[in-house]
């Protein structure tokens, strides 16, 4: 198992680690009343966690070897592959899917509002996880950016409604079709751009809106934001807070209900699949006769179209905007959902925004090092499961003899 | 408010976009000696920058306490600056790129991103969120009294020592064993190995560089605004980009000269237009410079070869 080599260098791993954070980890200076402050034991917790974590993965890695080796006997016994098949099977697919549907419906009678509304919170962002898995799980174009066309939606619901009094369900697919356009805005010059420029344009793009909304006062009211902006309304009903907080608990569902009908159907479209052809291969995406730009340009407006509606629903949820919701992080935390969840898959990325939305509300003692673990989910997810927790099935077709 | 006669104004406007210049390039290079031999943009590296600020603060801290002089403190803390930003960045490297090296483009970008927002919330965790007052380590120097309105010393000092960084890292890439490696590596990966590079090594070597100019940059520039907090490298890391991209990425004098461009850019549109959309100025000719100049104003236009 374990050799005095693979001891010797978690050793050494754990002493470098305990020197790479001695400065920021142990001394904390208070420079206003000049006290330094010494954290030893900052240092030996780093020294000891970083050792065993060392062994834990050496030692992991080594089993997993071994496993693969028994398991080149026996193919496709693996576990993940029987669970699927046997989850598509109807038999298990249907009551199961009926059961979770069920949790759903029931849970605003079951919990309290607060639970209702965080759970409306993390309804929210299976909506922007499933757009923006359009642009980067199955287009391949990484958006940094996506965080803008948020924007754009919530102040247009809160603009519209200021200036003109225009109430929730005008302005639902004014602001969809906004932020689309905005999306064909950006899309447009970008067409041109490889990967990585392109995701170092999306973010300057949504930092410019976000630095635009902030000093433009006259027209977005700075960074006071835009208050009172009215809930959704139930045909000129009166409701309670607590009934409109269910109530947008309950459109809020039928919103990700929309949008994952919308997007299984898109998927396996004609364009759906000229998505999954420029992203494995623009060059011969082109070469089979397929329009880049134009595809290119579809899959921004649509991603941006989903990110525009969950504003409309973001500024009515809080009755607030700011241009503080919109920063950089919001933008990483969606695609932190799409790439815990699995770039391309439904399935996954629902799990994924359920995962990061509602393990820290819960789990208060992680919550203050919510985005610490965010950046590194990040980077494992890339290391060990590129694919994200539930891998999408490549459509296979098999000839007959 | 000072009255200052035109000329006056536009010589301090120059001197201040060529001092912001001198920073964004040391950042710069970082990027584009990284994106050179690897093609990565390594996201995190404007954190590096940051982590650096942050220990030259803390060392020359903890300096003061034991009562050295401004001169060994001022050195001191940049040296401990470099040597731990270089430490990160090779630790980074080696954690959250090197096992990415084969994987799809986008695998890299994304797991440099994370590693950005997880250095910036271990620097908030560890430390804080707030501004930090940075203390004046440059000592005004007397024979710039008569100019005083218009160069400072810490102005000259950064000037100077970004000069002397750049030179140096110069005739490190023309003259040495090394820098011929990277060269060879930037080139072509496959080759260099079999001509025995130690390729790896490069690389390494190539990030713990590049995270000591950085950290070089943040000690200098955390003394001419007198204060940082953990978000000074997302804004400075962008910027720097866009003077890499500018410039050409990859290519080394096109990071200095995009870096100068950018500097007197910014200088001279916040002095005569105005100062509220300093860092929009910035980002509108990143993308105008991709849209029109991919290849950047010293890069080559690469033909994709299929």
């Amino acid at each position: 198992m374990l050799t005095a080599k693979d001891v010797r260098q978690a050793l050494l791993i754990g002493l470098w680690f305990m020197f790479l954070t001695f400065p920021l980890l142990v001394i904390k200076v208070n420079t206003i009343e000049d006290t330094i402050i010494w954290r030893w034991n900052n240092m030996f917790i780093i020294g000891g966690v970083c050792f065993v974590a060392t062994l834990a993965l050496r030692s992991g890695r080594r089993l997993l070897v071994q496993k693969k080796q028994e398991d080149a006997s026996l193919k496709n016994s693996r576990l993940s592959s029987r669970i699927r098949t046997h989850l598509h099977h109807k038999m298990v697919y249907l009551p199961l899917l009926s059961l979770v549907l069920l949790f759903f419906i029931l849970f605003p009678t079951q919990f309290s509002t607060y639970q209702t509304t965080i759970m409306t919170t993390a309804l929210m962002y299976v909506v922007l996880g499933l757009g923006l898995n359009i642009v980067v799980g199955v287009a391949g174009l990484l958006d940094l950016g996506y965080v803008a066309f948020y924007a754009v939606g919530a102040y247009s619901y809160a603009l519209l409604n200021l200036h003109f009094g225009l109430g929730f369900w005008t302005v639902l697919p004014v602001a969809g079709l906004l932020a689309a356009l905005f999306g064909v805005l950006l899309g447009f010059p970008v067409l041109r751009l490889r990967g990585d420029y392109l995701a170092i344009v999306t973010l300057g793009f949504g930092e410019i809106i976000r630095m635009v909304l902030e000093n433009w006062s006259e027209f977005s009211h700075g960074p006071s934001g835009i208050s009172n902006i009215p809930r959704p309304g139930l045909f000129g009903l009166d409701l309670s807070l607590n009934q409109s907080i269910i109530y947008t608990y309950y459109l809020m569902m039928l919103m990700v209900a929309f949008t994952i009908f919308v997007v299984n159907r898109l998927q396996n479209s004609r364009i759906g699949r000229a998505w999954f052809a420029l992203r494995e291969d623009d060059i011969a995406c082109q070469a089979m006769g397929i329009d880049k730009t134009r595809t290119k340009l579809t899959a921004f407006a649509l991603g941006a179209f989903w990110a525009g509606m969950a504003g409309v629903f973001f500024a009515a949820q809080n009755t607030y905007v700011s241009p503080k919701s919109f920063t950089f992080l919001e933008s990483a935390i969606i695609l932190c959902v799409v790439v815990l969840g699995g770039m391309g898959s439904i399935i996954g990325i629902i799990l994924g925004a359920l995962i990061l939305i509602l393990l820290p509300e819960y789990l208060r003692a992680i919550s203050d090092y919510r985005m610490l673990v965010f950046g590194a989910t990040l980077v494992l997810m890339m290391i060990f499961r590129p694919q994200g927790i539930i891998s999408t099935v490549r459509r296979t077709y098999t000839l007959k003899r | 408010m000072y009255c200052y006669a035109p000329m006056e104004y536009f010589i301090e406007l120059t001197f201040s976009g060529l001092t912001r210049g001198s920073i964004y390039a040391l950042i710069a290079l970082g990027y584009t000696m990284v994106y050179g031999i690897i093609g990565l943009i390594n996201f995190a590296h404007g954190e590096i920058y940051m982590i650096g600020a942050f220990t030259a603060l803390i060392a020359s801290s903890v300096l003061t306490y034991l009562g050295l002089p401004l001169p060994a403190i001022l050195i001191l803390a940049a040296l401990a600056a470099i040597i731990w930003s270089a430490a990160y960045g090779y630790t980074m490297e080696k954690i959250a790129y090197r096992p990415l090296r084969d994987a799809p483009r986008l695998s890299p970008l994304i797991s440099a991103i994370g590693m950005s927002i997880f250095l910036q919330n271990y620097v908030q965790l560890a430390q804080t969120a707030d501004y930090l007052p940075f203390p004046a380590l440059i000592p005004e120097f007397d024979f710039l009294e008569p100019y005083a309105g218009i160069v400072g010393s810490t102005d000259l000092v950064i000037l100077v020592v970004s000069a002397l960084g750049m030179i140096g890292l110069m005739l490190l890439i023309k003259y040495t064993r090394t820098g011929k490696a990277m060269r060879a590596t930037a080139q072509d990966k496959k080759m260099a190995l079999l001509l025995g590079i130690n390729v790896d090594r490069i690389i390494s070597i190539t990030f713990i560089i590049g995270s000591g100019l950085a950290a070089l940059g943040g000690v200098l520039i955390a003394s001419h605004i007198g204060q940082i907090n953990l978000y000074i490298g997302f804004i400075a890391g962008i910027k720097a980009f866009t003077a890499a991209v500018l410039g050409g990425i990859g290519s080394i004098p096109g990071a200095v000269l995009g870096s100068y461009i950018l500097g007197l850019t910014e200088a001279f549109a916040t002095g005569y237009v105005s100062s509220d959309y300093e860092d929009v100025f910035a980002f509108s000719l990143l993308v105008l410079i991709l849209i029109f100049r991919p290849a950047g104003l010293l890069g080559k236009a690469t033909i994709e070869k299929v």
